[in-house]
C-alpha cells in the first residue's frame, strides 16, 4: 500500500451551496452496480412469475384501459388501435411511475444504511431509478410483440428513442431528487405519493391523445415534462411525426426540476442523519 | 512515534444537534381534541426547526448551553494522531464518542471545526450494513465490500481471504437468511476487517461471536496495529483500552477533558465521579418518583459523621440513605437496595429486616432509612446503588431506581486494610478483611524423621 500517497480528506461544516461531487459518485461507480443488482434481484425473490411480472404488470393496465376507454369510451386516437396506442405510453408510464415512487421512498427506506456508513447520498435515490430499468427494457418486448402483430415498421423515428429514453429516465431521478430528501423530513410524502401517480397518469397523454385538447392550452399542458415524454415515444415507435411543440418545453421543464432537485438534495444532505 | 507522520487532525470540532421540542401533556379531552386539531401546524413547525441552525451556527460551543431543544454533543474538540498510534476514546453514555466517530466516518457533518485525515478511513461501526437477506453469501460480499468503499477489483483480490476467514465455503451460494446468525455476523465482520484502510475505527464490536471468533478479531486488530496502521478504539471495556492503546483520550459531555497514556486516562475516568452523582434530592413532591403510598424525595451516599461522600477510603463503613415521604398510612414497607460494581454485576442487594420498622404498618410522614455497608466489604472502585421501596401486603414497588448514586471506594495500605503492606494487584469483587490464621504444627525436624 503506498502510504505515503495516502489521499487526504478534509471534513469540514457544509457551505450553504454545495455542487455535486461527480468524481466521488465515479470512484463508487462499483458500489451503484451492486446496490442496482441487489435491487433488480431482491425484487421478484420467492415469486413464482418472477420477471414475467415485468409484463403481466403493464400487460394488465392495458387489457384494462383497452377495455374502458378503448371499447367503451371510445377516445380518439388518431386513427390508431387502442391497444397499440396505449402500450407505448404505458410501458414508459410504468417505469416513471415506479421509479418515482421507489426513488422518493429510497432515504427513508435505507435510513439504517444512512446513518451507519457514508456514501454519496446522490446514489440513494439513483438506484432505483436505474434498477426499474431493467422491467422497462423487459416489458419493451411486449411493444415489440404488439408492433409486430399491427405490422408497424417505426422507421427512421426509432433513431430517437434512445434520447426519449434519456429523458425518460431523467424524469424519475429528478422527481426523486426532491421527493426523497423531503420524504425524509416530511413522512407525508409517502401518504401523498399514490394521488401524485394518479394525478400524473390524468395529466399525461396515456389514455388519450394530446391532440384532443384544444390548442390554446398546448403550451401550458406540454409544460408537464410527462407529455413529451409520451408523445416522444409514441412518435418514434409508432412512426408517426414527432410533435417537438409538444416535446421542447417539457424537456426544459425536465432539465430545471432535475438541476433544482439536485441542489435541494445537497442543502438537505447535511442534516438528513440528524433527523431520521 | 513523534516522527511518524499525521494521521488525523481535528481543530475545534463542535457539533450541535436540534432535538425538536418535546409534545406537550395535556389534561383534558378537550385541550386532547384541540391539539390534533392544530397538530399539523405545530408538527410543520416542530419538523421545519430541525433544519434550523444559523443561530446555532454563530454560537460559542465553548459556553452554548444545551437547551431543551438542542444539544451540544461535541465542544470544541481537537487532537493529532500520528500514524502507527491506536487511540482509545473513552467516556460515559452521552459523552460524544459516538457523534465524534460519526463525524470522522463522514456519517454526519461536524457543526464547526475541521478534521483533515491523511488515507482512507473505514469503521467496524457498520458491520453487516447492507447486507440483504435474499442474496447469497458471495453477493452479499460484494456488496458489503463495496458499501464499505472497496472497488469491485479489490473485493475480487481479498475474496477468498474472507471467506476463510468467517469459515463459510461451503455456503458462498446459499441466500444469507439461510446463515446461522453467527455465519452471517462472521462473514460480515470479515468483510469489514480485510478493508486495509490506514485508519481504521473500532467501535466495541468485539462483543460480537463465539469466544473463539472474539480472539481472531483481536487477533486481527493487532496485527492491524503492527502493520502501521492507526486505530481509533471506543470501548467501555477498560483492560482492553489498556492493552490494545498506545494513547487515550477522555471525553466527557463533549469536550475532551485529558489526552494522554492509556493508563492514566483510564484511571482518570474510573475515579471521576462524572455522572452519577452520591446524592439526589427531589425537592418537588409533584417530580418525585413513587406511587400512591409512598414518594422518594433524597437518596444519598454518607460517611458515619453524616456528611454525603462520594468517595470513601476503603476501611471506612459507607452508608446508604433514603428519604421518603409516606402518604397513605397503614402499610408495612420494606426499603431496598442493590449496589453494582462498574461493570454492572450485581454484588448484593439488601432489604430492611432487622429493626421494628420492619413488620409495622407506618403512619404518614417523613422517613429516613439507612443502611450501613461494613469498611473492608468492598473492593476498590467505582460502586453504583439503586432504590427501591416496596409495600409488602400489595408486593408493589412504590418506586424503584436504578443506579441512582455512585461512590467510589479509594485503595488504602497499611493498618486495618486487606491489603496490608502488599502493593501489588489484589483481585476480587469485594474484599474482605478476613482474620487469617496460620500456626506451626510439627518442627522441621519431626518432619524429616517422620
Amino acid at each position: 500500500m503506498e502510504r505515503g500517497a495516502a489521499a487526504i480528506t478534509v471534513i469540514r461544516p457544509p457551505a450553504a451551496f454545495e455542487a455535486i461531487d461527480v468524481g466521488e459518485l465515479v470512484r463508487y461507480r462499483d458500489l451503484l452496480y451492486f446496490l442496482v443488482w441487489r435491487d433488480i434481484k431482491v425484487l421478484y425473490a420467492q415469486t413464482v412469475l418472477g420477471f414475467a411480472w415485468a409484463i403481466l404488470n403493464p400487460l394488465i393496465q392495458i387489457a384494462i384501459f383497452t377495455v374502458i376507454f378503448g371499447r367503451i369510451a371510445r377516445i380518439d386516437t388518431d386513427g390508431i388501435p387502442y391497444i397499440l396506442f396505449v402500450t407505448v405510453a404505458i410501458v414508459p408510464w410504468t417505469y416513471m411511475s415506479e421509479a418515482m415512487t421507489a426513488s422518493s421512498q429510497s432515504l427513508v427506506t435505507e435510513q439504517n444504511m444512512l446513518g451507519k456508513v457514508y456514501f454519496p447520498r446522490l446514489i440513494y435515490p439513483l438506484t432505483p431509478v436505474i434498477a426499474k430499468l431493467v422491467d422497462f427494457f423487459i416489458a419493451l418486448l411486449l411493444v415489440g410483440g404488439v408492433l409486430v402483430y399491427y405490422a408497424v415498421a417505426p422507421g427512421w423515428n426509432l433513431l430517437w428513442l434512445p434520447v426519449f429514453v434519456l429523458w425518460m429516465v431523467a424524469i424519475p431521478a429528478a422527481i426523486g431528487l426532491w421527493l426523497s430528501a423531503l420524504a425524509i423530513r416530511f413522512r407525508d410524502v409517502k401518504f401523498a405519493m399514490p394521488f401524485v401517480i394518479r394525478m400524473l397518469l390524468y395529466t399525461a397523454p396515456i389514455l388519450y391523445s394530446a391532440s384532443a385538447l384544444p390548442e390554446q392550452y398546448r403550451l401550458i399542458y406540454s409544460l408537464n415534462p410527462l407529455v413529451g415524454v409520451i408523445e416522444g415515444m409514441r412518435a418514434a415507435l409508432l412512426g408517426v411525426p414527432i410533435p417537438w411543440e409538444y416535446i421542447l418545453p417539457g424537456a426544459a421543464v425536465a432539465l430545471l426540476l432535475l438541476a433544482g432537485g439536485a441542489v435541494y438534495f445537497r442543502k438537505m444532505e447535511r442534516v438528513f442523519v440528524d433527523v431520521i | 512515534m513523534d516522527s511518524a507522520p499525521i494521521a488525523v487532525r481535528a481543530e475545534g470540532v463542535s457539533k450541535v444537534y436540534r432535538i425538536g421540542l418535546k409534545e406537550r401533556a395535556h389534561d383534558s379531552l378537550a385541550a386532547a381534541a384541540l391539539e390534533l386539531l392544530t397538530s399539523p401546524v405545530r408538527n410543520y413547525r416542530k419538523y421545519r426547526s430541525l433544519y434550523r441552525f444559523k443561530d446555532l451556527e454563530r454560537a460559542d460551543p465553548e459556553t452554548a448551553p444545551s437547551t431543551p431543544d438542542t444539544i451540544w454533543a461535541l465542544r470544541n474538540v481537537g487532537f493529532e494522531l500520528r500514524q502507527g498510534e491506536v487511540l482509545g476514546i473513552v467516556g460515559r453514555n452521552g459523552a460524544g464518542k459516538s457523534t465524534l466517530l460519526k463525524i470522522l466516518t463522514r456519517i454526519t457533518p461536524p457543526t464547526r471545526g475541521r478534521i483533515e485525515i491523511h488515507g482512507r478511513v473505514s469503521s467496524l461501526l457498520e458491520v453487516g450494513t447492507g447486507f440483504h437477506r435474499e442474496l447469497t453469501g458471495r453477493e452479499n460480499v460484494y456488496l458489503n465490500g463495496t458499501i464499505l468503499g472497496m472497488s469491485k477489483k479489490e473485493v475480487d483480490r481479498k475474496f477468498d481471504e474472507i471467506v476463510e476467514f468467517a469459515g463459510v465455503e461451503k455456503f458462498l451460494d446459499t441466500p444469507v437468511k439461510r446463515y446461522s446468525s453467527g455465519m452471517s455476523v462472521r462473514l460480515a465482520f470479515a468483510v469489514a476487517a480485510h478493508l486495509e484502510p490506514e485508519i481504521l475505527i473500532v467501535d466495541e464490536v468485539l462483543a460480537v461471536g463465539d469466544a473463539a471468533f472474539q480472539k481472531k478479531c483481536i487477533r486481527k486488530m493487532q496485527d492491524v496495529g503492527r502493520s502501521g496502521r492507526t486505530i481509533l478504539f471506543v470501548s467501555h471495556n477498560m483492560p482492553a483500552v489498556k492493552m490494545l492503546c498506545t494513547r487515550a483520550i477522555l471525553l466527557d459531555e463533549g469536550r475532551l477533558v485529558m489526552d494522554g497514556p492509556p493508563h492514566d486516562v483510564v484511571s482518570a475516568y474510573m475515579t471521576t465521579d462524572v455522572g452519577v452523582p452520591a446524592e439526589r434530592v427531589w425537592p418537588d413532591p409533584a417530580l418525585a418518583p413513587g406511587r400512591r403510598v409512598a414518594k422518594l424525595r433524597a437518596i444519598r451516599v454518607i460517611r458515619r459523621d453524616g456528611a454525603v461522600a462520594s468517595a470513601v477510603d476503603i476501611r471506612d463503613d459507607v452508608g446508604l440513605q433514603l428519604e421518603y415521604d409516606v402518604e397513605e398510612p397503614g402499610h408495612v414497607l420494606m426499603p431496598q437496595f442493590y449496589v453494582y460494581n462498574d461493570e454492572g454485576l450485581l454484588l448484593f442487594a439488601s432489604y430492611e429486616q432487622q429493626n421494628a420498622w420492619a413488620q409495622r404498618p407506618r403512619p404518614q410522614g417523613r422517613y429516613m432509612s439507612t443502611a450501613w455497608i461494613p469498611g473492608n466489604l468492598l473492593s476498590a472502585g467505582m460502586f453504583y446503588v439503586s432504590c427501591a421501596l416496596l409495600s409488602r401486603s400489595t408486593s408493589v414497588s412504590q418506586f424503584y431506581e436504578q443506579q441512582a448514586v455512585a461512590f467510589l471506594v479509594t485503595d488504602n495500605m497499611g493498618e486495618g486494610t486487606a491489603r496490608g503492606d502488599w502493593a501489588g494487584s489484589y483481585r476480587g469483587v469485594v474484599r474482605p478483611l478476613l482474620s487469617w490464621e496460620t500456626e506451626r504444627v510439627e518442627s522441621s525436624r519431626k518432619l524429616h524423621s517422620a
